[in-house]
């Protein structure tokens, strides 16, 4: 047994550190680093949102000048979304952990995914050194024309944004694909499409959506880069072009995107609420159908951010009823986590809490959703602080809150230590409290008349005090994630207690490994018979397992591929080793998006060459397909 | 119930905060706001009772699992219906109530029904000029209605999006390049309502405020009239002096003093200047000190706005001052 698992080592570790640095394909190193850097990203997004709070502090304030201010606004949104939660929440949870409980050893195209991550990483510094030149995109994290177009905003600012968009939707796209075969052809033999976990469910239709509402954005940023540079005027009403064509691109995408946040949260939620509360979830088969039905109705509402436009009443009034209609699957997820708690025995952890947490708060969110889907009341608030609290009540409550489980939740699995509850809790605590204090008084300032977006506000509005409470909020709030930071590095490096296998005794495949696993996931690949594996398997507490792949075969990395719908076995998978391709790419195509942005054939000619070489030899086939096609 | 009364005061707090202040949108001094406003209300009360109800179910669950049913584990039926009861056919019963206000409401809003006042507003980075078609006089940023009077706003832009929100009399629109929409409102009592711009439309975004003055119908006819005249003419040697100035440098490039030869059309008309109580839309009271800062420097109170400084010695501001002063 030794020297299989050594074998195993052998075949699956990368073998030095250059390699394991630049060129490795393993799933789980990827994960981690999508959430180390989307967490940079996080904090950097977070630590602007505290400038946003004391320069609106008080009334007339100038601690930042307005170019300044709407620079960190249009940065504070288009991170947090783009290079925080996305990432985090898809390319970190969803990379680290859907191959682990589907009980295979990588993801379908491990180079892709590699692709992805170098994609993602160099986007996200694309995006960011527009602050080296001064110029940060200030346009609102949905840009509208014709302000963002080559009149009104001469600058490189929104350059950078829209080839930044384009550029990240590479990535996006690349991932939602990987995952999509992934979930549909590499779970473990027995995994019928009935018993896979609830989050793998919220990363395949999260992967849907991406591949349906990514196009338009692209599409979108593209028209705008062309008008910017190429003097089109797809968007320039001096010369037959539309602005609205850009919102309804824009939001085509845009809204969406909030479930695409949206739906991985739910599915962290799903695999928390029945591991703390002890039981096998309810309505299993409902949190599915929820979810996909979300997915769905999340492509018929993108108008509902456009009421005050002044498009015809009876379009307006479908788009009022398909906002609300997401109510229903949305109080069928909340009602089989309720059941969930009530049929089981609650564990109280830091993880439980942030997910009674998201709750709470989401409900909130639910509410003005739903308010604000009532066209005539959308009127009065749209584009006021009331959608600023009613998005942050959305996206902290329904998405950050659900990161936070996360972490508390699989941070021992992948790192191997607990996190201190002490810490946790503290921790908790300041989140909750802060972030409550924060956005809810933004509702009444929304309500009394404040604009969002504005970088000050006059006195005598009866905003002082509000604005007041939300800072000191804010404060509140940063102090939380701090304590969160301090938590996760004095846990993890020094004090945290060993994790073990399985530390809340889980149901799922990810706890049947040591934390962390190895490169190979699974020694034998395990054999699902349920929904709840680890709690059904024969020796209590284990699958069963499939011992044919413990042996690699003539030092080939292998794992199984299996039917679509029944995960009957179908065939022996030989996966990639580790390749420098994948990091060649994203830095040939960084390089074409730069030659773009300071418009220079030269650079753009050589980025393009490199690029076109390293996918000849990525498609150059390997030994075995030569073989293969040989005989 | 401890906990249902906790829930209770920290609703009701902020429900009254918002009942008691003025100037928001449930200050409503119009029919449109005031209809939005009951719907609020209609949908206020329905949130607040589903999540006390909610939130005293997860609490139940949560300190009474013993007393929970196991069956939902035997018989997974019955945990269906349990969950589509309480988190489908539930809220589709309110759903449907709010809805159906909500298209009542709708349809109410902002619909001409006949004979208004018709105004333009063109929103420009980052001021409102207001025209009266059937007065023929443009002013800026205050715009003077008549009480009880259905007004249509016609609103479009100069340059990029903007919306118009005046939350005490009814909801928004946007003011669109290349576009015109309508928005009908009425004021209900005399007095002056404060908007906003609300769509971000640049660095000025913040300062792009107006205010709408609703007068009684004798009062609104005086200001029409008033408005319809050309500029006062001195006499005085110093306001003819400070008309000079004005007239004899880069001011008239952008603004228009109706009868004399100022008639730039970039910034806002300065024909009756000194009847608006605020200048730089919305931003300064409009009183000589305020006046005399903003030309020396319009971008001290306001970055990034179009206007140039404007190097005067003291006696000529002054003169200038008292004529832009004297423009009633």
């Amino acid at each position: 047994m030794a020297t299989a698992a050594g074998r195993l080592d052998r075949t699956w570790e990368a073998p030095n550190i250059l390699t394991r640095v630049f060129a490795t394909v393993d799933h789980k190193e990827l994960g981690l680093r999508y959430i180390g850097t989307a967490f940079v990203f996080f904090l950097v997004a977070g630590a602007g949102s505290l400038v946003i709070r004391t320069q609106l502090a008080v009334p007339e304030n100038d601690f930042v000048s307005p170019e300044h201010y709407n620079q960190i606004f249009t940065m504070h949104g288009t991170v947090m979304i783009f290079l925080f939660a996305t990432p985090l929440l898809v390319g970190g949870f969803g990379n680290y952990l859907v191959p682990l409980m589907l009980g295979t050893r990588d993801m379908a195209f491990p180079r892709l995914n590699a692709f992805s991550y170098w994609v993602y990483a160099f986007s996200g510094i694309f995006l960011f050194a527009s602050f080296l030149t001064g110029n940060a995109p200030d346009g609102g994290w949905f840009a509208y024309v014709p302000m963002t177009g080559p009149k009104y905003s001469p600058g490189d600012n929104l350059d950078f944004w829209a080839l930044g968009m384009i550029f990240l939707g590479v990535s996006t796209t690349a991932g939602a694909v990987n995952f999509i075969t992934t979930i549909f052809k590499l779970r473990a033999p027995g995994m019928s499409i009935n018993r896979m976990p609830l989050f793998c469910w919220a990363i395949l239709v999260t992967s849907f959506a991406i591949i349906f509402a990514l196009p338009p954005l692209t599409l979108g940023a593209s028209m705008l880069e062309m008008d910017r540079q190429w003097g089109t005027h797809f968007f320039d009403p001096d010369n037959g072009g539309n602005p609205l064509l850009w919102q309804h691109l824009f939001w085509v995408f845009g809204h969406p995107e909030v479930y695409i946040m949206f739906l991985p949260a739910v599915g962290v939620i799903s695999t928390v609420i029945p591991t703390f509360a002890r039981t096998r979830v309810v309505g299993y088969l409902l949190l599915v159908l929820a979810s996909v039905s979300i997915g769905f109705i999340s492509f018929g509402v993108w108008v509902h951010h456009m009421f005050a436009t002044g498009l015809p009443l009876i379009s307006l009034s479908f788009f009022s009823a398909a906002g609300m209609a997401i109510v229903i699957p949305s109080g069928v997820q909340f009602f089989a986590w309720i059941a969930t708690v009530w049929k089981g025995n609650p564990l109280w952890r830091t993880s439980f809490l942030f997910a009674l947490a998201f709750i709470v708060d989401f409900m909130i969110g639910g509410f003005t959703g739903v308010m604000v889907s009532a066209v005539p009341f959308d009127w009065q608030v749209t584009d006021s602080y009331f959608i600023v609290a009613h998005f942050h009540y959305v996206l902290v409550g329904g998405v950050v809150f659900p990161i936070f489980a996360g972490l508390y939740y699989w941070l021992p699995k992948m790192t191997g230590r607990l996190l201190d509850e002490k810490l946790g809790i503290l921790n908790f605590s300041l989140i909750f409290i802060g972030f409550n204090l924060t956005f809810f008084p933004m509702h009444i300032m929304g309500m009394l008349g404040m604009p969002r977006r504005v970088y000050t506000y006059q006195s005598g509005l009866g905003l002082e005090s509000l604005n007041m409470i939300s800072t000191v909020g804010a404060f509140i709030l940063g102090l939380g994630v701090l304590v969160f930071v301090w938590n996760a590095v004095q846990s993890i490096l020094f004090t945290g207690e060993e994790a073990g296998e399985n530390p809340w005794n889980a149901s799922s495949l990810e706890w049947a490994t040591t934390s962390p696993p190895q490169p190979y996931n699974f020694r034998d690949i395990p054999v699902v018979r349920s929904r709840d594996p680890l709690w059904d398997g024969p020796d209590a507490r284990r699958p069963d397992w499939d011992p044919g792949l413990s042996q690699p075969h003539g030092g080939r990395r292998e794992s199984l591929g299996t039917t679509v719908l029944d995960a009957k076995t179908e065939e022996l998978l030989t996966m990639p080793k580790a390749s420098f391709l994948p990091v060649t790419l994203a830095l040939a195509m960084l390089g074409l998006f730069l030659g773009i942005l300071v418009d220079s054939m030269i650079v753009i000619g050589i980025a393009a060459g490199v690029g076109l070489a390293a996918m000849a030899l990525w498609m150059w086939p390997t030994e075995d397909e030569q073989e293969e096609a040989l005989a | 119930m401890l906990r249902r009364w906790a829930a209770v005061v920290a609703l009701a707090a902020p429900a009254a905060l918002l009942g008691g202040c003025s100037r928001g949108m449930l200050d409503a001094h119009g029919p449109d706001a005031g209809r939005i406003a009951t719907l609020w209300w209609l949908m206020f009360g329905i949130a607040c009772f589903v999540f006390i109800a909610v939130l005293a179910f997860l609490a139940y669950a949560l300190f009474h699992h013993r007393r929970g049913p196991a069956h939902f584990d035997q018989h997974p039926l019955s945990a269906m219906v349990f969950v589509l009861t309480s988190g489908a056919a539930i809220p589709l019963v309110l759903l449907i109530v709010v809805f159906g206000w909500t298209i009542v409401v709708m349809a109410e809003t902002n619909t001409g029904l006949g004979d208004p006042l018709t105004i333009d507003v063109t929103g420009h980075d980052w001021w409102w000029e207001v025209h009266y078609p059937d007065g023929q006089f443009t002013t800026a940023n205050e715009i003077h209605v008549p009480v009880g009077r259905e007004v249509e706003l016609k609103l479009t832009s100069d340059d990029v999006i903007h919306s118009f929100w005046v939350p005490q009399l009814s909801g928004k629109m946007d003011l669109i390049p290349g576009q015109t929409h309508s928005l009908y409102l009425e004021a209900d009592d005399a007095g002056t309502y404060r908007g906003q711009c609300a769509e971000y439309c640049g660095i000025e975004h913040a300062h792009m405020a107006f205010y709408v003055i609703a007068d009684e119908p004798a009062q609104f006819q005086q200001w029409v009239s008033a408005q319809q005249q050309p500029a006062f003419q001195p006499t005085d040697p110093q306001l003819l002096a400070g008309q000079q100035i004005l007239l004899g440098s880069a001011c008239v490039y952008c603004h228009a003093v109706r009868g004399t030869n100022a008639s730039g059309t970039v910034g806002p008309d300065l024909t009756h200047l000194a009847s608006r109580d605020w200048i730089g839309a919305g931003t300064l009271e409009n009183n000589a000190e305020n006046l005399s800062n903003w030309v020396r420097n319009p971008q001290d109170a306001k970055p990034g706005n179009a206007m140039p400084p404007t190097q005067l010695d003291d006696d000529s501001m002054k003169a200038l001052v008292a004529y832009l002063q004297s423009l009633r």
